[in-house]
């Protein structure tokens, strides 16, 4: 089973369905038990980066998707949860992250040009960075996904999987080891998207 | 680069898409979920699902259909249409949309804007306004159309955004139904004001005034059109082939 975190942010209909369309046993659920015993984690998100930390850690999910990435258990976060796996964040004050990718979330706007939009609304080509990541298995570089987001990833080093052009550099995803993110939604990127998926499922 | 959105909207009634569809492809032209399939198969960047029923039960229908084509189009779906309150977003957010435009709830009551933004985030409101030239002015309609609410549009679109607005849709009333392109002049005003992803709307009547419009307005973000799209007059694969033989970056 694969365990969609449910820790009060976001909506989860969208990745569950897309989930079930690829043939995955997916549950969204915030119990400790049923997310210690899957055999995958998602780790969802949208909103602000403290706010979210903070839900994650008042429920105690944090040391329970910690936990189980550290024992080599396939975890994909999505959007704000990306974010969420790297050291720590600038949104609206400093925050502690999960620490399980290196990285730092900054402002786009600290850096982008002022021709560019913020958020960055839309589809964006895929440059992937590392081919090989096992989720981009079905993935073609150039290929387009769906991004909303007004923060992004930097100084992630040798963990940088992906990235779109968008006035700089913007990393799309990350991956050490069994642990992985997109900055995109997956879930909304049509075929690209659900091919992604597929392939995090098929781990 | 990031690439120019096209986005066919659809009108829903009594569960059923209206305007008459006009597809070989499909056996029921009028059933919300085929043609989203059929709009999300062919290339469409986002659906946009406009609920144009007035009673409580039909909008019940609507939420049920929304529910079945959020659960197996896996594109950005937009819904409009009856949006009053924060209880209209989680009606439409819960059923699987992603973003929820707002029109006459919000010239009642701008702070619908606000209050949604704090709770869902700016990418979710997104801010729709139909706007016709009066006198020289660009005044802004409430009601579908139908009422004249003397606001003056872009003061309307700039206070808007500063509310938590993250889009906004232009709806050109003097150029809607008669397919003689895009209101250039228009967009180019609200551009010059509005800093946040601006979605064109009405009067697209070929591939041809897609070009113009990324063209002569680079700063919008993305088409929106209903009947050219439905009736088959351009599909979405032709448009993007025209888009990108002039240089407009699109997803293909």
């Amino acid at each position: 089973m694969t365990a969609i975190v449910d820790y009060g942010v976001g909506n989860l209909f969208s990745l569950k369905s897309s989930l079930g369309f690829v043939g995955a046993d997916a549950e969204v659920t915030g119990d400790e038990r049923k997310i210690r015993a899957a055999d995958k984690i998602i780790l969802p998100g949208v909103g602000a980066f403290g706010d979210a930390a903070k839900k994650l850690r008042e429920r105690g999910l944090d040391a329970v998707v910690c936990d189980a990435a550290r024992r080599g258990k396939p975890l994909l976060g999505i959007c704000l949860g990306m974010q969420l796996l790297l050291d720590k964040s600038l949104e609206f004050g400093e925050h502690e992250g999960l620490c399980l990718v290196p990285g730092t979330v900054r402002p786009l706007s600290e850096v982008l040009p002022d021709t560019y939009k913020i958020p960055q609304i839309g589809w964006n080509a895929l440059r992937l960075t590392r081919p090989d990541c096992p989720i981009f298995k079905y993935v073609n570089d150039g290929e387009c996904v769906y991004f909303v987001h007004s923060y992004h990833a930097v100084d992630c080093a040798g963990s940088l999987a992906a990235t779109v052009e968008y006035g700089i550099d913007v990393t799309a995803a990350v991956w050490r080891d069994n642990v992985f993110g997109c900055q995109f939604h997956p879930e909304k990127s049509g075929e690209v998207g659900l091919n992604i998926l597929r392939a995090f499922c098929e781990l | 680069m990031i690439t120019k959105r096209i986005i066919p909207c659809l009108d829903v009634r009594d569960g059923r898409v209206v305007k008459g569809v006009n597809f070989a492809a499909l056996a029921d032209v009028s059933s919300p979920v085929e043609l989203g399939r059929y709009y999300s198969e062919n290339g469409a960047d986002e659906l946009v699902f406009y609920d144009i029923t007035a009673s409580a039960e039909d909008r019940a229908l609507f939420t049920d259909i929304l529910t079945q084509v959020a659960s197996t189009i896996f594109i950005p779906l937009t819904v409009g249409g009856g949006i009053n309150s924060v209880a209209d977003f989680e009606r439409v957010l819960s059923c699987g949309a992603d973003k929820v435009s707002v029109n006459s709830g919000a010239l009642r009551r701008p702070e619908l804007i606000s209050e949604a933004a704090k709770k869902y985030g700016s990418q979710c409101v997104v801010l729709s306004v139909d706007i016709k030239r009066v006198d020289g002015e660009l005044h802004v309609y409430a009601r579908g159309g139908r009422e004249d609410t003397g606001m003056e549009a872009i003061d309307w679109l700039r206070r808007g955004v500063d509310l938590g607005a993250g889009e906004v849709v232009v709806n050109s009333i003097d150029t809607d139904g008669v397919k003689g392109g895009f209101d250039i002049e228009l967009l180019r005003a609200v551009c010059e004001e509005v800093k946040v992803p601006v979605v064109a709307s009405g009067g697209a009547g070929s591939a041809d005034h897609f070009v113009e419009l990324f063209r002569d307005v680079p700063e919008v973000d993305a088409g929106l059109a209903a009947s050219i799209f439905h009736f088959g007059e351009v599909s979405i694969a032709e448009l993007k082939k025209a888009l990108d033989e002039n240089g407009i970056i699109v997803r293909r």
